[in-house]
């Protein structure tokens, strides 16, 4: 059998390709925080409830109104980003003018409010969703064993990664957005609708997370607190990329979750502080993170 | 007689500031002697620890402007080194202990501060957030913490040997001297020219740069400092409750303690202790009522309201009302 330093390849691609995974949700995760944070200023802390939302969303409509999987895919981005986009007009712009902490203390009071009541009525222990039959099985790449399922999971957060960065970088409401990043005031000036492209922004980044949060519906227990820890890890994520620039957010959330995955097969030990202890050595060798423009 | 007569209308308006600020704390300190003949000591010594460590949070946050989102973890340091020493060495006295775990604190502190003031505003919270995550998973795993189960039965033990802690009430007033101690450095530190540097640092972080402020030595001082005395409260939290666990470690304590602070006033002396009381009272008093389980989602409102209309808290909102009637 071959061996990769004292590992069997097969042990090292089945961890690396659970690394890539947990990368891509990284990648989703962090790429919506980018752009929210790009027009709002705010670090959403509600994101990682609104990716448990989407998740809950998925399971919820399957077991009450039988929504199947792919209507799901479809379906629980927008009734999340639709609820994003009321959080928005009700309590995100009273607060726009004042300190942008103050916004990641709201969004952290809401995210206690919908981990918190979720808890209450489905409790910790979280609930399985069924893999759906078309992506079932896998593949036996000869090397590796390969589920569809993550394979799909994998092209889909990719897919979606790259048609943000798309629309972002290269399309005619991208340069809007990046205009508004830029300075609000002289696109209001110029009649362009900025609170309306605000409320759209904030829709759309809760919409990522809400749809990184229907891929995992499959794959990892469905259950209130799930969005919380990945939050956190997903803030180192960026602490370490630096939240500049979108293309960097995608592959530093990909990159991380390969960090994890290696660190599982050689120390596992570490495998749960590895992207913390990362992000020390990034604030020592370089404070504005590795794609970082801020001083 | 002769400096009486020197005095202007001023400084006589300032001594009588004065007077009257030294009247209130020995009222305050009265209140806190005789508390726990009319409340139970436990419940007091519970409110007494997370005021103190809302007030050593607030000296960050309401001083120098910097919001820490892993306070928790240093309350969770000082916790478990203060229950592992008392626990393993019977012979060590309970304020030698509450003094390694305070120290050990302060390590970290220094350590965590070096790195989150790199960034700020927002990351210097995320930073702080990620490392508090980071101390969470080494509580989990280290040999020394019990992992899951935490730590059980530390004994209250002989305060320097000679009075017993054992009796609740002994223990009370303990604590209510740790708080004063703790209460007093803030204080003292808040109104000295170095706390005038950090309002400074908060207002307009370039200006005292070019001023010729060390911006980086202050912020590093009022972080080593707001994490000794979060540390401080966590060993004596520990001592009183016998035991160190893994929610003291959890970002949902970080979470409170910012609520506490938030909700009480922030950037006032009093605030923390007014919010530290409530939002304990409060938790005791929801678990006692049917709403038990809807503790989470209620603070969180309390959060959202706070945030959205109340930013000064009630200290803060007291002292606009006192100063818009009465001046």
């Amino acid at each position: 059998m071959t061996m990769i330093f004292g590992v069997p390849l097969a042990v090292f691609m089945g961890q690396l390709m659970l690394g890539l995974i947990n990368g891509a949700f990284y990648a989703l995760l962090s790429l919506g925080l980018a752009v929210i944070f790009g027009l709002l200023k705010i670090v959403n802390f509600a994101h990682g409830a609104m990716y448990m939302l989407g998740a809950f969303a998925t399971l919820l409509g399957m077991q009450y109104l039988g929504v199947s999987y792919w209507a799901a895919l479809l379906l629980a981005p927008l009734v999340v980003g639709a609820l994003g986009m009321v959080i928005e007009r009700l309590l995100l712009r009273r607060i726009g003018h004042l300190d942008h902490l103050y916004g990641l203390l709201l969004t952290f009071g809401l995210a206690l409010i919908f981990e918190g009541s979720l808890v209450n009525f489905f409790g910790v222990s979280g609930a399985r969703y069924p893999t759906p039959e078309a992506l079932q099985g896998g593949l036996q790449l000869g090397f590796m064993f390969l589920p569809t399922y993550r394979a799909w999971v994998l092209v889909a957060a990719l897919v979606v990664c790259l048609g943000t960065w798309y629309v972002i970088e290269r399309t005619r409401l991208g340069a809007y957005l990046r205009a508004g990043t830029e300075n609000p005031a002289l696109m209001q000036a110029f009649g362009v609708n900025v609170p309306q492209l605000i409320t759209l922004t904030y829709g759309f980044g809760v919409a990522l997370a809400a749809f990184a949060g229907v891929l995992a519906a499959p794959l990892y227990p469905v259950s209130p607190t799930m969005g919380s820890n990945l939050l956190i890890i997903v803030f180192a994520v960026v602490v370490i990329g630096g939240m500049g620039s979108i293309l960097g957010a995608i592959l530093t959330g990909l990159g991380m979750g390969l960090v994890e995955g290696l660190t599982k097969v050689y120390y596992p030990e570490a495998a749960n502080t590895v992207i913390f202890l990362v992000m020390i050595l990034v604030l020592m060798l370089r404070p504005a993170g590795l794609f970082g423009k801020e001083a | 007689m002769a400096t009486t007569q020197t005095l202007t209308p001023a400084m006589e308006r300032a001594r009588r500031a004065s007077q009257r600020r030294n009247l209130f704390y020995l009222a305050l300190v009265a209140v806190g002697l005789v508390a726990p003949f009319a409340a139970y000591p436990v419940f007091l010594m519970k409110m007494l620890c997370f005021a103190l460590f809302a007030c050593a949070f607030n000296l960050l946050l309401g001083y120098a402007g910097l919001l820490s989102f892993g306070h928790a973890a240093f309350l969770a340091t000082g916790g478990y080194v203060t229950g592992f020493l008392l626990s393993s060495y019977p012979a060590l006295t309970p304020e030698l202990g509450i003094l390694t775990g305070t120290a050990a604190a302060v390590a970290l502190g220094a350590v965590f501060g070096v790195l989150a003031i790199r960034r700020q505003g927002i990351y210097f919270a995320m930073v702080t957030l990620a490392l508090a995550q980071l101390m969470f998973f080494v509580f989990i795993q280290a040999p020394f913490t019990g992992g899951e189960d935490g730590l059980h039965g530390v004994p209250r033990g002989e305060l320097f040997g000679l009075v017993s802690l054992e009796s609740n009430l002994a223990m009370y007033y303990f604590v209510f001297a740790v708080f004063l101690i703790g209460f007093a450095i803030v204080q003292r530190a808040v109104h000295s020219p170095y706390g005038q540097v950090l309002k400074a640092i908060r207002e307009n972080e370039p200006r005292a740069v070019s001023l010729g402020y060390n911006v980086d030595a202050y912020k590093l001082l009022a972080f080593v400092l707001s994490a000794g005395l979060a540390g401080l409260a966590g060993s004596t939290k520990t001592v009183v409750f016998q035991l160190a666990s893994l929610t003291d470690a959890h970002w949902h304590m970080s979470g409170e303690v910012i609520l506490m602070t938030l909700l009480g006033g922030v950037g006032t002396l009093f605030g923390p202790v007014v919010g530290g009381s409530l939002v304990v009272s409060l938790q005791h008093m929801l678990a006692q009522s049917p709403l038990g389980n809807w503790v989470s989602p209620i603070l969180g409102a309390i959060f959202v309201v706070c945030v959205l209309s109340f930013r000064s808290g009630i200290v803060g909102e007291l002292q606009k009302l006192i100063r818009k009637n009465f001046k």
